[in-house]
C-alpha cells in the first residue's frame, strides 16, 4: 500500500475551515516552562510546531479529538469544538 | 424575549443521544436533538465494533434497513512483535445467525440512519448547532444557550461524547485522568468486496475483528484493531495517554508501520486510503464514571458519562451507549408522569441502569483497568509469546529442548520470571 505523508492524510479529509475563527489557542506565555512540549508529538494530524521559540497550531486541520488539550501539563491549550457545522466532516467514521 | 421550551433537549446525535431521542418520541414526549455536525455522525468515529443486541430492543431488525457493513464472526487476537506474530482465531458459526451478535459499523453513515429513524419518531433535529454551555437556576439545569439563542427544557441530556464539556460545565464531571483516555487513530483502507471476503476468509457479509497487542502500538499501553467492513478495513492503534506521552511516539507513526507490519501489509495490499480520523475513547471503566449520573433537569448517557468497557479482547461502548440513553428515556417518561424533573425523581436513571447489562456488565470488569495498566502487557507479552514459538519451530540442528526449558529461557531472556507471569496470569483471568 502506498504510504501517505500526514498532509496527504489529511487531504483526504472534508473540513469546513471557519476562516479567521480559531477554535485552538495557545497561551505561549504557559509554554516557556514546559518541558515535554507533548503537544509536538501526541496530534494524530501533527498540527503543532515550534518556530522561533513559540508553540503554533495548524488548527484547520484538527480531527477534534482533544488528544492535545488533555496532555497539556500548563493548561496552555484552549481547545474547543469548532462552531456548529464548521470543522472535520467525517464522510465514513 | 421569550425562548423556546421543549419537554427535553439532548445534546449530541450518537449512539446514546439518538436512542434516548427515539424511545422518548416514540412514548410521545416532545424532544429536541442538537448537533453540532452538519449531520448526526459527522463528528463520529470509532472502531467500530458494535455489540447491537441492545439495539435490536429498540428497533427490532434494525439491520434489514441499517448501513451496517459485516456482522463479525471471526475474532482473532494477535500478538505482534517488531516481524513475527502470533495469533488466537476464534470462528463461531452462531455469530453469523439473526439477530446477530456484532456488526462493523461506519459512524458517519451509521449514526446518520439512526438520525433518519429518530425524526421518523417525531424528534426534531437541529443539526449544525454547538450548544455553547446550560442554562441553570440554582443547581437546576433550565436549557441550554446555542449562539445569542436559549432554549429551555425540563430535562437536558448530556449526550456529547468523551471530551463532555457540557457535564463539565453543569459540575457533574471533573478533567478526566491521562490513564483514563486514549487516543484512536484511524485509516478507513478501501478495497474491493471480493478481495477482502478472499484474504479474510469470509463468506457473504461474515466479518472478522483482529485485535492486536505489543508492537501493534509500539509497546505503547493499548493495541490496535483492523475490521472488515463491506468494501473496506477499518484499521487504527488506541494509545493511552499517560504512555503516549512518555513513550514520545507519534500516533501517525505508529499506523504508518502498523500498515507495513508483515501481518498487516498483506491483508491491505494494493488498498486505497479514502479517510484518516482521530477520536478520544475512554479506557477507566467504572472508575471514571461519576458518582452522580444526574442533577435537577440533568441527565448524563454514552460516553459523556464514561461507559466504556475494554476487557482486553473486546471493547465496548456503542452498546453501553444506547442501553444508557433507554435507561435515560425511561427515567424521563417515569419523572413526567409524576411531573417531577428533580434529581431525586430522575435518579431512577441510575436504578435502571444498575439493573441492566450496562452497569452490571461495568462492574463485572471493574478491575480490568487496574490489571491493564501493567507494562508488561503491552512490552513484554507479544515479544515472550513470539520468543518461544520461534523456538518451538526452528530446527537448526541446535539440540531441541522440551517446551518447559524453552519457555523458562524465554521468560529470563525477556527479563520476566515465572512468579511475574503467574501472577499476571492469575490477576488477568480474576479481571478480565
Amino acid at each position: 500500500m502506498i504510504k501517505l505523508s500526514i498532509p496527504e492524510k489529511l487531504a483526504l479529509n472534508k473540513f469546513e475551515v471557519n476562516e479567521g475563527n480559531p477554535h485552538i489557542i495557545i497561551d505561549n506565555t504557559k509554554c516557556q516552562s514546559c518541558q515535554p512540549k507533548s503537544c509536538l508529538t501526541v496530534c494524530p494530524a501533527e498540527l503543532y510546531s515550534e518556530q522561533n521559540g513559540e508553540i503554533i497550531v495548524e488548527w484547520a486541520g484538527c480531527l477534534e479529538c482533544g488528544t492535545c488539550r488533555a496532555v497539556c501539563p500548563q493548561g496552555a491549550i484552549s481547545w474547543e469544538y469548532p462552531a456548529g457545522g464548521f470543522g472535520i466532516i467525517y464522510r465514513q467514521g | 424575549m421569550s425562548a423556546d421550551k421543549y419537554e427535553v433537549i439532548i445534546i449530541g446525535g450518537g449512539p446514546s443521544g439518538l436512542a434516548a431521542a427515539y424511545k422518548l418520541a416514540q412514548a410521545g414526549v416532545e424532544v429536541v436533538l442538537v448537533e453540532r455536525g452538519d449531520y448526526c455522525g459527522s463528528k463520529n468515529l470509532s472502531g467500530g465494533v458494535f455489540y447491537t443486541r441492545v439495539l435490536d430492543q429498540l428497533i427490532p431488525g434494525f439491520w434489514e434497513e441499517a448501513p451496517v457493513e459485516r456482522y463479525i464472526t471471526n475474532y482473532v487476537t494477535t500478538l505482534m512483535d517488531k516481524e513475527d506474530y502470533f495469533n488466537l482465531d476464534y470462528k463461531g458459526q452462531a455469530l453469523s445467525k439473526a439477530p446477530y451478535n456484532a456488526f462493523s459499523v461506519l459512524r458517519a453513515k451509521f449514526d446518520r440512519w439512526l438520525a433518519e429513524k429518530a425524526e421518523d419518531a417525531g424528534v426534531m433535529l437541529a443539526n449544525g448547532i454547538k450548544v455553547e454551555k446550560v442554562l441553570k437556576e440554582g443547581n437546576k439545569v433550565t436549557g441550554i444557550v446555542a449562539g445569542d439563542e436559549e432554549m429551555l427544557a425540563d430535562v437536558v441530556i448530556a449526550a456529547d461524547g468523551i471530551n463532555s464539556f457540557i457535564a463539565q460545565e453543569a459540575g457533574l464531571r471533573g478533567p478526566i485522568k491521562l490513564e483514563h483516555l486514549a487516543v484512536g487513530a484511524k485509516a478507513l483502507i478501501e478495497l474491493p468486496r471480493e478481495t477482502i471476503e478472499e484474504r479474510f476468509r469470509l463468506t457473504g457479509n461474515e466479518g472478522t475483528a483482529y485485535a492486536m497487542l505489543g508492537e501493534a502500538s509500539h509497546g505503547v499501553a493499548g493495541g490496535a484493531f483492523l475490521y472488515t467492513n463491506l468494501d473496506s478495513l477499518s484499521i487504527g492503534v488506541v494509545l493511552r495517554l499517560d504512555d503516549l506521552v512518555k513513550a514520545g511516539v507519534k500516533p501517525a507513526e505508529v499506523l504508518d508501520d502498523l500498515l507495513e507490519h508483515p501481518m498487516v501489509a498483506p491483508l491491505v495490499k494494493d488498498g486505497k486510503m479514502v479517510e484518516y480520523g482521530a477520536h478520544l475513547t475512554a479506557e477507566g471503566g467504572l472508575h471514571m464514571v461519576p458518582q452522580q449520573l444526574v442533577a435537577d433537569g440533568f441527565i448524563m448517557v454514552g460516553d459523556a458519562a464514561g461507559f466504556t468497557i475494554n476487557s482486553g479482547l473486546v471493547i465496548r461502548g456503542m452498546d453501553l451507549a444506547v442501553g444508557s440513553g433507554i435507561a435515560a428515556a425511561e427515567a424521563i417518561i417515569e419523572a413526567k408522569e409524576k411531573n417531577d424533573f428533580s434529581a431525586a425523581s430522575l435518579n431512577s436513571y441510575k436504578r435502571r441502569l444498575d439493573e441492566s447489562f450496562v452497569m452490571k456488565d461495568l462492574k463485572t470488569y471493574a478491575k480490568a483497568p487496574i490489571f491493564m495498566e501493567n507494562d508488561r502487557l503491552y512490552k513484554s507479552y507479544s515479544k515472550l509469546a513470539n520468543d518461544i514459538f520461534g523456538k518451538v519451530y526452528n530446527h537448526d540442528l541446535t539440540p531441541k529442548e522440551l517446551l518447559l526449558k524453552t519457555a523458562l529461557k524465554a521468560l529470563k531472556e525477556n527479563n520476566l520470571s515465572i512468579f511475574d507471569l503467574a501472577r499476571d496470569g492469575f490477576k488477568g483471568v480474576r479481571a478480565l
